[in-house]
């Protein structure tokens, strides 16, 4: 678009006063826009930056009478107290191994799903299905919780129930430490593997016909077309997938293992989203809640920042 | 993406979704449209048809272990408490009765949550899809001065947060503990629902409209509002969608801020009655002490629960997929 303002002409002649009014002539052509942003800007600082902000309480003896501003520095004693707790080095054992154990669990079986489904013809019963598996995706983590432990119930629950006929006695497992991990992932991945389909079943549709066409002729089997065509074809995505599992390692959720744990389990189920929310929001102990919350935050990034380096040297774009 | 705990997993699923497909696509061709000329047609052997077989069979284990858990509990909600508490239900109902959803209707609590979650998932959508287009619509016009210093300002908050607790004392500075404004405003900003939103705009909407728009002196936000809205109907959709589904079944914000049991949205509800176990106050807590009752009604409790999202969910599911794609193909 060359409109008359942006004319190189104008630019060539006139570098000094150019930038300034150029600012000037955006903000005059284009206030409207600059007022809708104001808004969404301000809470951006309120609910983002300030959080930010916030989280110097971590250095900070946090009073609620002083605030976060007036309240004393203690330089890195919240930390120290974080590494030297006993439970620190469980804790993100815990919340390594949970995250890890999860991506690595669900990231298979979406891809043998869409490879299944892209194989067979039956319209009616490929999109059931499709259509059944998608289903628990929308189901709240409150309510696959509250089934996984009707169905677990010795008593009551219809796996409960089959694991004791299978003669180890009735048992509660979500009471074991030893199976928190399990049923953890496998409701995620019984929430998950439709929808996680979708994307590779996106990309097996846009591979060009006559690949197959080729494969065929030259008399190879559907297995051979699965694995030399199918596959390939989907690696890109499935790298990327794999990629951003692994950044979001330290992102696992609070919602699922918080609703899963109780008192016997905690030796696997303590992870640091519901230490944080422990320590910091039931025991009021914002500085050091924040102290946790922030050492996870910085895994994070960096986390993120080593992926993004993998993914440009591996797909040749990274994430930003 | 990054948050540890305020994390949506709906909102943030969808968008990695986007920006995979984004990537790993390449243009759609037709699948079975341009084949082989019919004559040509090569024969399975009989080693494909078995594998085909075996296709089937995966396929037919993938639903059952999806459909099984679901029918014991619809099953179970319908059968009489005392055929649930001797574990008698398998997948089809024993001695068919209603009694499990009566009680549950009788709870004061549940009704109140579904009002209340009513309206968190109203206002907020609402609240959330005005704040995104006021974010991403001006961000994706590239003539705006400062744009590029902008995005970088949302973006960079997806990789880093204050987390938690900080947040929580933004929360309660501003007086919003315990009101709607707690459950309404502070997540009320997607930063992946803003990337969807503004490559839409960027990509979809011709730099020409814009021109010949300005020529005909309509106010840049008379254009956003008759022009340019009108044409993103689904993208709008989608993004409505993601928020609305994660407000409906989020719960963590609600334990973080609410205290007021008149506020609670029914995920908080279901909480107290599911998993820990509580029995509720008044005369529901007479009617339950038997046991038996106690499980029929977790049951019944369930399956309400979920009923609204399986009845949107199909008309939903749809345009999630095409939520997938309004970023793939277009990016």
């Amino acid at each position: 678009m060359v409109s008359v303002e942006d004319a190189p002409v104008a630019e060539r002649t006139r570098p000094g006063p150019r930038r300034r009014s150029r600012i000037g002539r955006s903000l005059r052509r284009y206030w409207q826009l600059y007022l809708l942003l104001l808004i969404p800007v301000v809470w951006f600082i309120v609910f983002r930056y300030v959080p930010m902000a916030n989280a110097v309480i971590a250095f900070k003896e946090y009073s609620p009478v002083l605030g976060v501003w007036g309240s004393p520095w203690v330089g890195f004693s919240n930390f120290t107290r974080l590494f030297h707790n006993p439970v620190f080095p469980t804790l993100v054992g815990n919340t390594f191994i949970l995250a890890g154990y999860t991506l690595i669990a669900s990231f298979p079986l979406p891809i043998i799903l869409a490879l299944a489904l892209n194989e067979v013809r039956l319209r009616f019963f490929k999109r059931t299905v499709q259509m059944v598996t998608y289903a628990p995706y929308f189901i709240s983590t409150v309510v696959i919780v509250s089934m996984t432990i009707l169905l677990l119930s010795p008593r009551v629950g219809l796996v409960g129930r089959a694991f004791s006929f299978f003669g180890t006695g009735s048992v509660d497992l979500l009471a074991d430490a030893d199976f928190f991990r399990h049923i953890y992932v496998a409701t995620d991945v019984w929430t998950t593997t439709g929808y996680s389909a979708v994307i590779y079943l996106a990309a097996l549709a846009g591979v060009d016909v006559s690949l197959y066409e080729a494969a065929k002729i030259d008399g190879a089997s559907r297995w051979q077309k699965i694995w030399h065509v199918d596959i390939p074809s989907i690696m890109p995505t499935a790298t990327i997938i794999l990629i951003l599992g692994v950044g979001n390692i330290m992102a696992i959720g609070f919602e699922k293992a918080f609703l899963f744990q109780n008192n016997l389990n905690l030796a696997t189920s303590e992870i640091i989203p519901t230490f944080v929310y422990k320590t910091g929001i039931l025991n009021a102990d914002f500085s050091f809640g924040a102290a946790v919350g922030l050492f996870n935050a910085v895994i994070n990034l960096v986390l993120l920042v080593v992926v993004n380096a993998v993914a440009k040297r591996v797909t040749g774009s990274g994430l930003w | 993406m990054v948050t540890a705990l305020d994390q949506k997993s709906p909102r943030d699923a969808m968008g990695v979704t986007e920006a995979i497909v984004l990537k790993g696509a390449k243009p759609r061709r037709g699948r079975r449209g341009g084949g082989m000329p019919r004559g040509v047609r090569i024969k399975d052997t009989k080693g494909d048809r078995v594998f085909v077989v075996g296709a089937y069979i995966l396929l037919a284990v993938f639903l059952l272990v999806v459909l099984l858990p679901l029918l014991n509990i619809v099953a179970s909600s319908l059968s009489s408490a005392q055929a649930v508490s001797s574990g008698k239900v398998l997948f089809w109902p024993v001695d068919f009765t209603l009694r499990g959803y009566e009680l549950a209707l009788q709870n004061d609590g549940i009704l109140r949550g579904f009002r209340n979650s009513i309206f968190y998932t109203v206002v907020g959508t609402l609240i959330s899809v005005v704040g995104t287009v006021a974010v991403a619509y001006p961000l994706s016009r590239t003539q705006l001065v400062g744009r590029k210093f902008l995005i970088g300002f949302v973006i960079l908050t997806m990789l880093f947060t204050g987390g938690v607790i900080p947040t929580y004392l933004v929360v309660q500075s501003l007086g919003m503990l315990d009101t709607v404004w707690s459950m309404l405003l502070p997540n009320a900003v997607g930063v992946w629902q803003v990337i969807i939103a503004m490559v839409f705009f960027r990509t979809s909407i011709p730099e020409e409209l814009y021109e010949a728009a300005q020529l005909d002196g309509a106010s840049e936000l008379r254009v956003l509002w008759r022009i340019v809205l009108p044409l993103s109907g689904p993208m709008l959709a989608v993004i409505a969608l993601m928020y609305a589904i994660g407000q409906w079944n989020s719960y963590f914000d609600a334990l973080l801020y609410l205290r007021n049991a008149d506020l609670q949205p029914l995920q908080l509800v279901l909480r107290s009655l599911l998993i820990l176990n509580d029995q509720g106050s008044g005369n529901i807590a007479e009617q339950l002490e038997r046991r038996e009752l106690r499980d029929l009604l977790r049951y019944s409790t369930v399956v309400i629960a979920t009923v609204p999202m399986m009845i949107v969910y199909p008309f939903v599911a749809k345009h999630f997929n095409k939520g997938v794609m309004v970023g793939a193909v277009k990016g």
